[in-house]
């Protein structure tokens, strides 16, 4: 019954379809091409790259790459240091997340207790309430408990994201028969135990999908690093490209765009593996940070 | 629906259970988020002043409020000042990426003209706003800074005078900021409001089809106002998002917590970053300012959102059987 594309068709409808496909590439070489230049000036020299744009490879990736294995000792971190503290950061804040916002989500829609609507209406209230807003008693508070330049305020919080629950919440309610729990109950299994061993199991797209979503946003996360962490040592990768803004990398163009680069990339390929459920992601859940 | 005794009495024997599972969320938000904030508003009414490497301490009331907004005697509004530097940023790319969005999405979900390659140009439009803001903050300064390699190759072709520089211009420096916004965040906007596109009944289309409609009026008079909760939606999650922008102002022509040129491009969360730990009184004034705002915002989103929705409960009690 489909419509044959190569059907001969109204020609007002082809035009359009070209005109449409037109922009849709350029849109996508927009997406594309800083990242390609990026790529480009990598591997020129800072002469070169101050002076003209190409876009075939150069030939000075080594000598870059040598300047700023050079250059990243002066800063006290290097590009690789920084995303080994990201990943320390985003897995288990990632792990923790997901983890605990099925659990809540599973307590709001299984359960009829009395402070039910009220726990479900604050999570939505505070859902759009974002971090900026209580920074400083946040900071303070740390620095009370000893735990300013640490890890543990960076992931902590990820027992408490409340988007996620909405997401978790609308997804069993979408998914989970409560008949389930009652056979469980039948053959004598726990509450927690019947969660973690049945229901868990049977969230796994949710799981993932969010997962995705909340490594991404712990990875890219600049704004409470910044706040918490002060040793070089320690710093994220979004704070090592904060300092590629400093007066050591400035000047040296080739090696800011090599920087540049291999801060990116993980991502960039990440993204090229899971793009198909990330693309997904957005529309399923339209939730974001 | 239960009806029979043992059942009802068992559920209400599991149901306690529900509070295990919400406590450790309830616990964790009220000591890291809940407590934070309440904090952050009692730190608001005091004035911190250091002297000599001593800091005093004195309560002020809403002195800071005060200051900020300009109502004090000497006092530069600075909240106004780096508030209105966001929104300046924040409507400039809020704008076209609301019309881009909508075109994008519209041309993606027309069944008419069927475009080939739709899941690329979704993974492609939407890639940017999955790598770090921070690179690609600093990544667009390189380009664009004064001899970085696109100022140059236009200053070699004439086609700009010799020291012209886009850093050095506050208006310039600010829609270089909303463009990255706008190419980081249209992808996700054209993504959400095709899965609201994808939503509306074909046959309302078809029967305008059988009326005659342009392809123009049935986006204006079936598409935009069955839209409606989405782009709301879309408005008011972008907007908060907007008043927190940090990542891309902080590294773009920026130098410390102060946005370039001149302090023209700080925005509201650099500023409490740059406060944070030498005048914290101020600091916890300007986000509980930024919080109220927040809050403000939300309150329309939930309140346009039950419009739409009773909206649609009326019409289907007058419209009883329309389809």
């Amino acid at each position: 019954m489909k419509k044959r594309r190569s059907a001969p068709e109204n020609p007002v409808l082809r035009r359009q379809r070209r005109l449409r496909s037109a922009v849709m590439i350029f849109l996508c070489i927009l997406s594309l091409l800083p990242f390609y230049l990026m790529f480009i000036n990598a591997t020129r020299t800072s002469n070169d790259v101050k002076s003209s744009i190409s876009f075939l490879f150069g030939s000075h990736l080594m000598e870059n790459i040598a300047t700023f294995t050079q250059k990243q000792k002066g800063v006290g971190i290097t590009a690789w240091g920084s995303m080994g503290n990201s990943l320390l950061v985003a897995v288990p804040y990632t792990a923790l997340s997901v983890y605990f916002s099925a659990l809540t989500a599973y307590g709001l829609y299984a359960y009829n207790f009395k402070a039910k609507k009220f726990a479900w209406g604050f999570i939505l209230a505070v859902m759009m309430v974002p971090t900026q807003v209580f920074a400083v008693g946040f900071y303070k508070f740390m620095l009370h408990l000893g735990l300013i330049d640490t890890f543990l305020p960076l992931i902590l919080p990820a027992i408490t994201t409340p988007a996620v629950v909405f997401f978790m919440r609308q997804y069993l309610a979408a998914t989970l028969p409560l008949d389930i729990l009652e056979a469980a109950r039948i053959d004598g299994s726990g509450e927690f135990h019947t969660f973690n061993t049945i229901v868990l199991p049977m969230m796994k797209p949710a799981l993932a999908t969010q997962a995705i979503f909340q490594f991404v946003a712990s990875w890219n996360n600049l704004f409470l690093p910044s706040l918490i962490i002060s040793s070089s040592g320690k710093k994220t990768l979004p704070m090592f490209v904060q300092m590629l803004m400093g007066e050591s990398f400035r000047t040296d163009y080739g090696v800011v765009f090599l920087a540049l680069s291999i801060t990116i990339l993980p991502m960039f390929v990440m993204y090229f593996i899971l793009s198909r459920y990330i693309v997904e992601g957005v529309t399923l859940g339209g939730v974001k940070e | 629906m239960k009806t029979t005794k043992p059942e009802k009495l068992k559920s209400v024997r599991y149901s306690k259970y529900g509070y295990w599972f919400i406590l450790p969320f309830f616990i964790v938000y009220t000591v890291f988020s809940l407590w934070p904030l309440i904090s952050t508003f009692y730190y608001s009414l005091f004035a911190y002043t250091t002297r000599n490497l001593k800091e005093t301490i004195t309560f002020t009331g809403l002195g800071n409020y005060l200051k900020l907004l300009g109502l004090a005697d000497g006092e530069k509004a600075y909240f106004l000042k780096y508030l209105g530097n966001t929104l300046r940023i924040w409507v400039f790319n809020f704008i076209p990426q609301i019309a881009l969005s909508l075109l994008a999405a519209a041309w993606l979900t027309d069944s008419r003209v069927r475009l080939r390659g739709k899941g690329a140009y979704k993974v492609l439009i939407y890639m940017p706003n999955i790598i770090t803001a921070a690179s690609i903050s600093l990544l667009f300064y390189a380009f664009l800074s004064q001899y970085g390699p696109l100022m140059s190759v236009l200053r070699n072709a004439g086609l700009i005078s010799q020291n012209s520089n886009i850093m050095s211009s506050t208006w310039e420096t600010s829609l270089a900021i909303s463009f990255i916004l706008l190419w980081m965040w249209y992808g996700n906007t054209t993504l959400l409001l095709i899965s609201g596109m994808m939503g509306i009944n074909a046959s309302l289309y078809e029967a305008a089809d059988l009326d005659g409609a342009s392809t123009w009026q049935k986006f204006t008079r079936i598409t935009l106002p069955l839209l409606k909760p989405i782009l709301v939606y879309v408005l008011v999650t972008s907007a908060i998002g907007g008043l927190q922008l940090y990542d891309i102002p902080a590294l773009f022509n920026a130098s410390g917590y102060i946005g370039l040129p001149d302090d023209t491009s700080t925005t509201v969360t650099m500023y409490i970053m740059r406060l944070h730990s030498t005048d914290t009184g101020r600091a916890a004034a300007v986000s509980i300012m930024l919080f109220l705002i927040t809050v403000l915002i939300s309150l329309f989103l939930f309140r346009a959102m039950r419009q739409s929705e009773s909206g649609r409960r009326r019409k289907k009690a007058e419209g009883g059987g329309q389809s």
